[in-house]
């Protein structure tokens, strides 16, 4: 019995989004009689952050404290229309339809507050703590609270905004079928160094190293957060998870969660991040997001670091103890590959 | 059959129930009781979301019948914070982003903090174990570990 180290590397480039319809999503914004504003999105927000990046959005384009907005979301019954959070579409579309709103809820605002101040709306700024002042003469200023009940309960204005985003329709070259699905692209590189033992075909996994170009971080930490936990995923993907292991048959696969396996916190591997961040030029604040590009690069970088270790190559998923034994013997034993440092 | 009478602490407050023979405690802590704490995942004891403290001990409340539970004293999430302030594995949690979707948060918790109370110096290997039990789908463990080491170390500090 022999324990074989590998190593493998996987770059992958991540479409945002989609092109069906152009993608479209929604916000509306609009400012309560206390000043203070809410996003209402139907854009669901399971853990990712997609809250979070939409309030910081939102707070940076209306000119107003992070604390001053809530964002309601996920119910499609009162929320404007959004195709939904997959395909890594979160902060990019709904981000930009954001801003799109919150900019024409940010023109109505100065505009009440210029009626106020007796002055012209184009003179006035935003200091984000919750004041609106004249362009270089702050002490002639109102707060955005003051402004927003002047408008609700004098001027008779909303305050408030329409948003959508929706993506170019790329046309289809008639030659040569090319054609450009999306506006944005996030890239990935990973490398994953890895042991296989070529008795029991058992796979563990040492070490994730990785790069990952994702436009401007947004939100740092949860952009960390993001990546950490889908590298797990990917990890579960490309060497546990499945929901019919065939032992001999389908019929023996797993019923219920018990079956179903997943790394446990005893099988994680330390994942050594860099981020580097160019800005998207159509993205929100220049972001494109994370999303499934997390998990995408550890799959065939796992793939690639098996056949390093053990000269086989394995092409369905995921790559069980059962399938490396058979591929083992079909090839009469592990052949290991050249390692580069 | 005939309902029975069970009582228990729940998070410091005596509590009085009628239960079936057969019902779990988490049955009676959410539905019973009101409180939603510990989650329902599985069912079955493969997840640790329903992990709940019996005397100070984790259990894996889908799997524990309430009428065990007669005069014992049940720890739920519910009742980690001390009023606004949180529990300090509470706040490590947060400082850790050690939550995404949040739906195993209970359990992890109560995981942890039954292992802080029996050794409030532990190594990754004892943390690692202590929540073997508990399945999360979406943070790859990491930064949940990370939360609990910082949060022993925080009641060290204090000590000290
Ligand atoms: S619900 Fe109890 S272990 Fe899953
Ligand atoms: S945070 Fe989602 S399951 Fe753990």
């Amino acid at each position: 019995m022999a324990r074989h180290q590998g190593r493998g590397m996987a770059s992958i480039n991540y479409p945002i989004g989609m092109n069906l319809g152009g993608d479209p999503s929604q916000a509306l914004v609009h400012a309560n009689p206390d000043g203070k504003f809410t996003v209402a999105l139907s854009a669901i927000d399971l853990g990712q952050g997609m809250k979070q990046v939409s309030r910081q959005i939102a707070a940076e384009t209306l000119g107003v404290p992070i604390e001053d907005v809530y964002v309601d979301t996920a119910d499609s019954d009162t929320g404007p229309h959004d195709m939904g959070s997959f395909a890594s579409r979160g902060t990019h579309r709904v981000g930009n339809a954001v801003i799109v709103a919150a900019k024409e809820a940010r023109g109505v605002l100065l505009e009440a507050a210029a009626e106020e101040l007796e002055v012209n709306a184009d003179d006035l700024v935003t200091d984000g703590k919750g004041n609106i002042h004249v362009r270089g003469a702050a002490s002639k200023s109102i707060t955005v609270k003051a402004a927003s009940q002047a408008a609700q309960f004098k001027q008779g204005k909303t305050i408030s905004g329409r948003g959508i985003f929706l993506i170019p329709l790329s046309t289809v070259h008639p030659e040569t079928g090319e054609m450009s699905p999306v506006t944005a692209y996030a890239h990935a590189c990973l490398v994953v160094d890895l042991e296989v033992c070529d008795e029991t075909g058992d796979v563990k996994v040492n070490k994730l190293t990785s790069a990952y170009e994702l436009g401007r971080a947004l939100n740092p930490k949860m952009v960390e957060q993001q990546l950490v936990g889908g590298a797990w995923m990917g990890m579960s993907h490309a060497l546990y998870e499945t929901p019919e292991p065939y032992y001999p048959n389908p019929e023996h696969g797993g019923r219920d969660y018990n079956q179903y396996l997943m790394p446990g916190p005893g099988d994680i591997a330390p994942h050594d991040i860099t981020v580097l961040e160019r800005p998207a030029p159509d993205g929100p604040f220049g972001g494109k997001g994370p999303g499934e590009m997390c998990a995408n690069p550890v799959l065939p970088a796992v793939a690639n670091a098996i056949f390093n270790a053990i000269g086989v190559r394995i092409d369905t998923l995921p790559i069980t103890p059962e399938k490396i034994l058979r591929a083992l013997k079909a090839q009469g034993g592990a052949r290991p590959q050249v390692r580069r440092a | 059959m005939a309902r029975m009478p069970v009582q228990f602490r729940l998070n410091g407050s005596d509590r009085a129930v009628f239960v079936e023979p057969a019902e779990t405690l988490l049955g009676t802590i959410r539905r019973g009781l009101g409180d939603f704490a510990p989650k329902f995942g599985c069912g079955q004891g493969t997840c640790g979301v329903c992990t709940v403290l019996v005397d100070g001990e984790p259990r894996l409340g889908c799997l524990t019948l309430s009428v065990t539970c007669e005069g014992r004293s049940i720890e739920t999430a519910s009742g980690l914070a001390d009023g606004p302030t949180l529990h300090p594995l509470q706040a490590a949690f947060m400082e850790h982003f050690a939550a995404q979707c949040g739906f195993c948060t209970p359990g992890m918790l109560m995981a942890a903090k039954a292992l802080l109370d029996r050794n409030p110096n532990p190594t990754r290997v004892e943390v690692v174990e202590a929540i073997a039990g508990n399945v999360c789908r979406c943070t790859g463990y990491e930064p949940i570990i990370n939360a609990i080491l910082a949060a022993a170390q925080q009641r060290g500090a204090r000590r000290a």
